[in-house]
């Protein structure tokens, strides 16, 4: 460790800080601390979704996954990049329109039932605590071997900095963090990215053709099925990545940080620019990384690759280079764990307490202290939950976050907008399917149950075959909102607004006696 | 204003409370030629590009996995499985562009509906 080390990840948590002093001095209302008061510009929510989005997952996990599997690793980067599209031409306007703070806001604004805005937020917080486990998980292992400090000390201090954002500076500061933190990534990344490729003499297709012969997998290294031996599984995994941004309730949140649809739409379209040309860049971290670091190398460090892009920086550009990098891959952890922990607590506090417990009357500085003292809640209980995860795989805890999001949240929004029979039973019975179908199938897959000793909790045949259970899942949270529905139809459906009104709102953005 | 609650004979009515927030009559709303049309509209330019945006998506782990077509060479050493997923980058950004481009035609025709309808 430098003093070059210590000089850029202190000027990075100084800035982080200094901005949340600034945030706090802004943050009164409920709506200021769950959305920055609606002011975001397009751009500005833009990059901070790109922020909220481009996770450690992204970041450090593709460049590992490419270095280590070739194409198998870059199927990330393109499901996650398309999951946009769905986001932009079905989600991002009409959630926009109909909601307020949260995800649950947007469906209970055709569902009176309390029971509904219950399992949205259930489904919230259980996402957003593997969500969570999984950055925090990262982050100690990052800072473990950056300053040699012990994993239970590098948790806390990554808890501890999260809090302090979003308990003073709430949606204001996360939300400038994360556009801090996505212009740092995005210039490190550009900035390896073109030492990479000056290495290969900036000769785009000749880099593939080294590629070829520099790896133990020979040419497999620039097919897929080095990882994905099964198409099923892959198709499976195919599917949580590209529906399941759609259902991420920290994502969703970030279009309620600006005033309108329009604006949301185009925050969307930077997201997506931003998102996209940081993917393309992930093939040159990933084969700067198998060829110039090496295999080995990268395997020793971290056995899933996760430590590839610090290493690559290393060799490319020095110590200064790779302690900017490492600096940039803390502020993103600490950006994404900001924006889960907003989103967690404002399931708790929105949605369960202000919304269910106290029927929606409470006053704003109420809302505000609900905010905060679920902040503090979270953020202890994922803490507690990140020290006993040590030898947890964070890619596995993220794409099992996306699975539950694909199957309990996106069939009840594609539906609360799009379909008029839909009622309260089928949203119900659509998020606890796709809730329980997901983590029941998860415990018994080979995550959990495996027959190679030491690579799960426990040693054995899996009774379900694949890594992730998206392929059941997603069709389970489908078909039983179809089911519920028409189970439901019979009843009395009290407390249901007329889709009438839900329909029209949506599609034009207006908001009745406010707009 | 006038509070219109839901007619009795409307098809979905349930028997059970209905809310609306008391502002306007939306049953009429979404019965208008204006509602009709923009809903139209948006469900033709819709929906072609969403089938096709997932057929193309889920195409390459059908490709890649039951067949070996895609493992050809391309471009030198970079094969067809790369240039396919290349291209699905430049579809997202095209797809892109052509929503942003088709959204704003959307907003000019919510812009008269709310007008004539709504803000009197």
């Amino acid at each position: 460790m430098s003093f070059w080390s210590y000089s850029i990840f202190f000027a990075v948590i100084a800035l982080t800080l200094y901005i949340t002093y600034w945030a706090a001095k802004q943050t009164r209302t409920a709506s200021e601390f769950y959305t920055a008061g609606g002011s975001l510009t397009g751009w500005q929510n833009g990059m901070a979704i790109a922020g909220d989005y481009l996770s450690a997952a992204s970041f450090l996990g593709i460049a590992g996954a490419i270095s280590l599997n070739g194409f198998d690793g870059f199927y990330y980067s393109v499901g996650w990049l398309t999951a946009y599209l769905v986001v932009l031409f079905l989600i991002a306007e009409p959630l926009r329109n109909l909601g307020k703070y949260t995800m649950a806001d947007m469906i209970g604004s055709r569902f009176g039932a309390k029971k509904v805005r219950g399992a949205a937020a259930l489904n919230t917080i259980t996402i957003v605590l593997f969500y969570m486990l999984a950055q925090l998980v990262g982050a100690g292992a990052l800072i473990k071997l950056l300053f040699g400090i012990e994993y239970w000390i590098s948790v806390l201090i990554v808890g501890v900095m999260m809090l302090v954002y979003v308990l003073f500076g709430g949606m204001t500061a996360t939300s400038w963090v994360q556009i801090i933190k996505a212009i740092l990534l995005m210039v490190g990344t550009i900035v390896i990215s073109f030492l990479v490729l000056m290495k290969f003499n900036f000769n785009f297709v000749g880099m593939f053709d080294v590629m070829r012969t520099a790896t133990v997998h020979g040419e497999s290294y620039l097919h897929s099925g080095v990882v994905y031996k099964d198409p099923i599984g892959l198709i499976s995994v195919l599917l949580a990545l590209v529906l399941g941004t759609a259902g991420l309730p920290h994502i969703l949140m970030r279009f309620f940080t600006v005033k309108d649809a329009k604006t949301a739409r185009s925050s969307v379209v930077y997201a997506v620019w931003i998102i996209g040309i940081f993917y393309v860049m992930t093939i040159f971290l990933g084969f700067g990384a198998a060829k110039f670091v090496g295999r080995d190398a990268i395997i020793a460090e971290n056995s899933a690759g996760n430590m590839a892009a610090p290493m690559l920086a290393g060799v490319l550009g020095g110590d200064p280079l790779e302690s900017f990098v490492a600096a940039v891959a803390f502020a993103t952890i600490l950006a994404v764990v900001a924006g889960l922990v907003l989103s967690g607590a404002s399931a708790i506090a929105h949605d369960i307490y202000a919304e269910i417990i106290k029927k929606g009357k409470v006053t704003e500085k109420q809302q505000v202290f609900a905010a905060r003292m679920a902040a503090i809640g979270v953020s202890f209980v994922s803490i507690l939950l990140a020290l006993g995860s040590e030898k947890l795989n964070v890619a596995f805890l993220v794409s099992l976050a996306f699975c539950i999001a694909a199957s309990a949240n996106v069939p009840t929004i594609l539906f609360t907008i799009y379909w008029r029979k839909f009622n309260t039973t089928g949203a119900v019975a659509s998020m606890l399917t796709g809730l329980i179908t997901a983590l029941v199938l998860v415990a018994v897959s080979p995550n959990i149950i495996n027959p190679v000793e030491g690579a799960a909790f426990f040693v054995g045949e899996p009774l379900f075959p694949f890594v992730n259970p998206a392929i059941i899942s997603i069709p389970a949270g489908f078909i039983a909102a179809v089911v519920g529905t028409y189970i439901g139809a019979k009843r009395h459906e009290a407390a249901e607004v007329a889709y009438a009104e839900v329909r029209f709102k949506a599609e034009t953005g207006y908001r009745g006696a406010e707009g | 204003m006038t509070v219109k609650m839901k007619k009795a004979d409307t098809p979905d009515n349930r028997k059970g409370k209905l809310i609306t927030d008391g502002q306007l009559d939306y049953e009429r709303l979404i019965e208008t030629d204006e509602f009709k049309q923009l809903v139209k509209k948006k469900k033709h330019f819709f929906r072609p590009y969403v089938i096709a945006f997932f057929a193309i998506y889920l195409m390459l782990p059908i490709l890649t996995g039951y067949t070996s077509i895609l493992e050809a060479r391309a471009i030198g050493w970079m094969t067809w499985t790369w240039v396919y997923a290349f291209g699905m980058f430049v579809m997202v950004w095209v797809l892109t562009q052509i929503y942003v481009k088709k959204a704003r035609s959307f907003d000019k025709d919510v812009e008269q509906l709310l007008g004539k309808h709504v803000r009197k």
